[in-house]
C-alpha cells in the first residue's frame, strides 16, 4: 500500500529481468569472448586462452560456407512450403469451419504434446523403405524403385516444413480470423469477383499473419539441426549441425561461437530487410 | 445476361420471395415494388426478415423461391459484383488497409473507369470530407466513417443504394443530422435508395414510401402520414407512434359513417377507415388526438365519459394523461400545452372526445399488444 507508484513496474520486471541477464545476457557474453580464443599452447584439449582473434570468424565462414548457404535455401524452401500448405488450412479454419473451428485448432497444435525429437524420428519410419510412402510412390511411378527417401535433403526440409507448421498457421489464422467478413462482402458489393477480392482485401489484411508467420518459421529452420542430424545425409548438413559437432565432438569452442554469432547476425540482417520491405506494404 | 445486368435500370421488383434457413422462414412470400428514385424504407423490429430481404437484393444471399427483377433484368442469382446495386453496410465494413480516397474508389477501379481522382474528389466534396482523402478508416470518427461508407457507394452511381441500419451506431444528435443529410444528398444524386432500419423515427423522417415487416411479411406499405394516421393492423399502430385500442361492436351506419359501440357508449367513424372484417372492432386514436375535459365542459365530436386522471406527467411541449376509463382500460391522451390553461390534477373526474375523422378501426381478433413490446434500442445487431 505504502509502496511508491513508480517503483511498481520495476519490482514486476524484476523476475523477468532477473531471469533473462542469467540465462541469456551472461551466456552471449561468455559465447562472444568465447568466440576470439585460441588454443592455449601445449595445453589440453579444450583448453583456450583470449588473444581477440577476430580471424575465427573469417575461418569459420569459409571453412563453412556451403553449409550455411544450405541452412538458409532449406530454411526458405520450408518456410514457403508451410506458407504454401498453412494458408489454405488457416482459410480454412477462420472462414468455412463452423461448428468444427476449435476441434481443427486443437489438431493443429496436437503435435506439441508429443516431443519435437520423437516427432522427427517417426518421420523417418514414415519416409523409410517400410512406411507407406515410398512403396506408394514407386508403384504409381513417380520415383524409381531404387530411390530412397531418407537421408536426403529433401526429408530435411519436408521434416523442418513439418514441424514449423503450426507455427505457421497460428497466426495466420489469427490474423484471417480478425477480418470483418462484411469488408469481404462489400469488396463483392463494389464490383471484385472472388479472386480480386482475395487480392484486394482478404490477402492485404492477412499479411501481419503472414509476416509473423514466416518469421516463427525462417528463424528456428535457419538454426534447426534436429532435422538434418535425424532425417538428413552427410551431404545436407546445415550450419546447426557443424555448431553442434564442433562443441560436442571437436570440442572446438571458439569456431562454434563464432559461427553462432555470425548465423544470428545473418538471421538478423536477413529478419530486418523483411520487416521493412513488408513494412512498407499497406500494414494495419 | 450477367454482363446486362450491370446496366440493368428501373423498378425494383421482388415477386414471391421466400427464404427459409432450415425450419425457419425469414422472409414469408414477399411481393414489392420500389419505384426507381424513390426512398423507400423497410422498417421492423429485429428478426423481421428486413435484413434478409436487402442481403437478397444485394446478392449476398440467394431466395429460397421468388425472383428479384431490375427493371426488366432478373437478376435473382446474379453474383454481388455484377449487380449495379451498393450498399452501406451496418457498421461501414471499410476497408481497413485502404485510405479513404481508395476506399471511394475501390469500386470504380474494378470497373475500369478512367477518372478516378476526379470522381472520388467531386463524391468527397458532397459528403463534405475532401481533407481526409490521405487518412486511414480507424483514424476517422463514427460519423465520417458513416460519410466515407456512402461516398464509396454512391460514387458508382448505383441503379439501387441500400443502407443496411446504416446510422444504428451513431448517437441520437449525429443520427438527427444525418437524416437531413442522407435525404439532401438522395435528392441531390436522384438514386433509388432502399433503407433497412429498427426506428420508426429515422424511416419518416427520411422515406417517401415505408413497408412495415413482421415476421417475414409486410404488414402495410404507404407514405408515413398514410400509416401512422390509418393503420391497417395493431402491429403497426404499436410500432409507429403509440395507440389507444379500445374493444368495440359494429351496431349500424349512418350515411358514411360507422355507428361503433364502445362498452356502451355510441361514437362514430368514417367507414372508409374500418379494416375490420365483421363487426367485432379495435377502435383507434392516438393519444394526441385525443382531447380532455372535466366533466360538465361541452365537448365536440365523439367523447366518452366516465374516465378519472391516473397519472399526470408535464414535459414541457405537452402533458401526458393516463386516464382510467370506466371499462378498466387506462388511455393515454397527450395535451399540447398551448392554451394557458394549468394541467389536470391526478383523480379529475374527465370526459375524452375527439374528431371522428380521426378514427381508426381494427379487425376485432387482433392481438393489440402486437409491435408493443419490442424495444428497438437493445435489438441493435440482427
Amino acid at each position: 500500500m505504502s509502496l511508491p507508484k513508480v517503483r511498481v513496474p520495476y519490482l514486476l520486471l524484476f523476475p523477468g529481468f532477473a531471469f533473462l541477464f542469467t540465462f541469456f545476457i551472461l551466456p552471449i557474453i561468455n559465447l562472444a569472448q568465447t568466440s576470439t580464443q585460441t588454443p592455449v599452447k601445449n595445453g589440453d584439449t579444450g583448453q583456450y586462452e583470449q588473444t581477440f582473434a577476430f580471424s575465427n570468424y573469417v575461418n569459420a565462414f569459409v571453412d563453412n560456407k556451403e553449409q550455411f548457404a544450405r541452412s538458409f535455401v532449406f530454411a526458405t524452401i520450408s518456410t514457403l512450403l508451410a506458407l504454401a500448405i498453412a494458408y489454405p488450412l488457416a482459410y480454412a479454419i477462420a472462414f468455412k469451419s463452423g461448428k468444427f473451428k476449435n476441434i481443427l485448432l486443437v489438431l493443429v497444435v496436437a503435435p506439441f504434446f508429443t516431443s519435437f525429437l520423437l516427432r522427427t524420428i517417426a518421420w523417418k519410419q514414415i519416409l523409410g523403405e517400410e512406411g507407406f510412402v515410398v512403396p506408394g510412390l514407386r508403384s504409381l511411378h513417380i520415383i524409381s524403385q531404387q530411390t530412397t527417401l531418407t537421408s536426403t535433403s529433401f526429408a530435411v526440409v519436408a521434416g523442418m516444413t513439418y514441424n514449423f507448421l503450426p507455427f505457421m498457421t497460428l497466426p495466420l489464422y489469427a490474423s484471417l480470423e480478425r477480418i470483418d467478413p462484411r469488408t469481404i462482402e462489400a469488396a463483392g458489393d463494389l464490383y471484385a469477383n472472388g479472386i480480386t477480392a482475395f487480392r484486394r482485401v482478404t490477402m492485404p489484411l492477412s499479411l501481419p499473419g503472414v509476416v509473423a508467420g514466416t518469421l516463427l518459421t525462417f528463424i528456428p529452420a535457419a538454426g534447426d539441426y534436429v532435422n538434418a542430424a535425424i532425417l538428413g545425409s552427410p551431404t545436407s548438413k546445415m550450419v546447426g549441425n557443424v555448431i553442434e559437432s564442433r562443441y560436442f565432438k571437436i570440442v572446438d569452442y571458439p569456431t562454434a561461437a563464432a559461427l553462432s554469432f555470425t548465423l544470428m547476425a545473418a538471421i538478423l540482417v536477413l529478419v530486418t530487410l523483411y520487416i521493412r520491405k513488408a513494412g512498407t506494404e499497406e500494414l494495419v | 445476361m450477367s454482363t446486362d445486368a450491370i446496366n440493368a435500370r428501373g423498378d425494383l421488383r421482388l415477386t414471391r420471395i421466400t427464404k427459409s434457413y432450415g425450419d425457419f422462414t425469414a422472409v414469408d412470400d414477399l411481393t414489392l415494388t420500389i419505384p426507381k428514385g424513390s426512398f423507400f424504407a423497410l422498417l421492423g423490429p429485429s428478426g423481421c426478415g428486413k435484413t434478409t430481404t436487402l442481403r437478397m437484393v444485394a446478392g449476398l444471399e440467394e431466395p429460397t423461391v421468388g425472383s428479384i427483377h431490375l427493371g426488366d433484368t432478373d437478376i435473382t442469382t446474379t453474383r454481388p459484383y455484377q449487380r449495379p446495386i451498393n450498399t452501406v453496410f451496418q457498421n461501414y465494413a471499410l476497408f481497413p488497409h485502404l485510405t479513404i480516397f481508395e476506399n471511394i474508389a475501390f469500386g470504380l477501379r474494378r470497373r475500369g473507369i478512367k477518372d478516378v481522382k476526379e470522381q472520388v474528389e467531386k463524391v468527397l466534396n458532397l459528403v463534405e470530407l475532401p481533407h481526409l482523402a490521405g487518412r486511414k478508416p480507424t483514424q476517422l470518427s463514427g460519423g465520417q466513417q458513416q460519410r466515407i461508407a456512402l461516398a464509396r457507394a454512391i460514387v458508382n452511381r448505383p441503379a439501387l443504394l441500400l443502407l443496411d441500419e446504416p446510422l444504428g451506431a451513431l448517437d441520437l444528435k449525429l443520427r438527427r443530422q444525418m437524416q437531413i443529410e442522407l435525404k439532401w444528398i438522395q435528392r441531390e444524386v436522384g438514386l433509388t435508395f432502399v433503407h433497412v432500419t429498427h426506428d420508426q423515427e429515422e424511416a419518416m423522417t427520411m422515406a417517401d414510401t415505408i413497408a412495415v415487416m413482421n415476421e417475414g411479411k409486410i404488414e402495410q406499405m404507404g407514405t408515413p402520414a398514410d400509416l401512422y394516421d390509418n393503420p391497417e393492423t395493431a402491429f403497426v399502430a404499436n410500432f409507429l407512434g403509440q395507440s389507444n385500442l379500445i374493444k368495440g361492436k359494429i351496431d349500424g351506419s349512418d350515411g358514411e359513417n360507422l355507428v361503433v359501440d364502445l362498452f356502451g357508449q355510441k361514437i362514430s367513424m368514417p367507414k372508409n377507415r374500418s379494416h375490420a372484417i365483421d363487426n367485432s372492432m379495435y377502435a383507434g386514436i392516438r393519444p394526441e388526438k385525443f382531447r380532455i375535459s372535466l366533466v360538465g365542459t361541452p365537448v365536440r365530436g365523439n367523447s366518452l365519459t366516465g374516465g378519472r386522471i391516473e397519472d399526470v406527467s408535464y414535459i414541457g411541449v405537452s402533458t401526458q394523461y393516463v386516464v382510467a376509463m370506466p371499462w378498466g382500460q387506462e388511455v393515454m391522451v397527450f395535451e399540447q400545452n398551448d392554451d394557458g390553461v394549468p394541467p389536470f390534477d391526478k383523480g379529475d373526474e374527465v370526459v375524452i372526445s375527439w374528431e371522428p375523422n380521426f378514427t381508426f378501426g381494427l379487425r376485432g381478433d387482433e392481438d393489440i399488444e402486437a409491435g408493443t413490446e419490442v424495444n428497438p434500442e437493445e435489438l441493435e445487431d440482427e
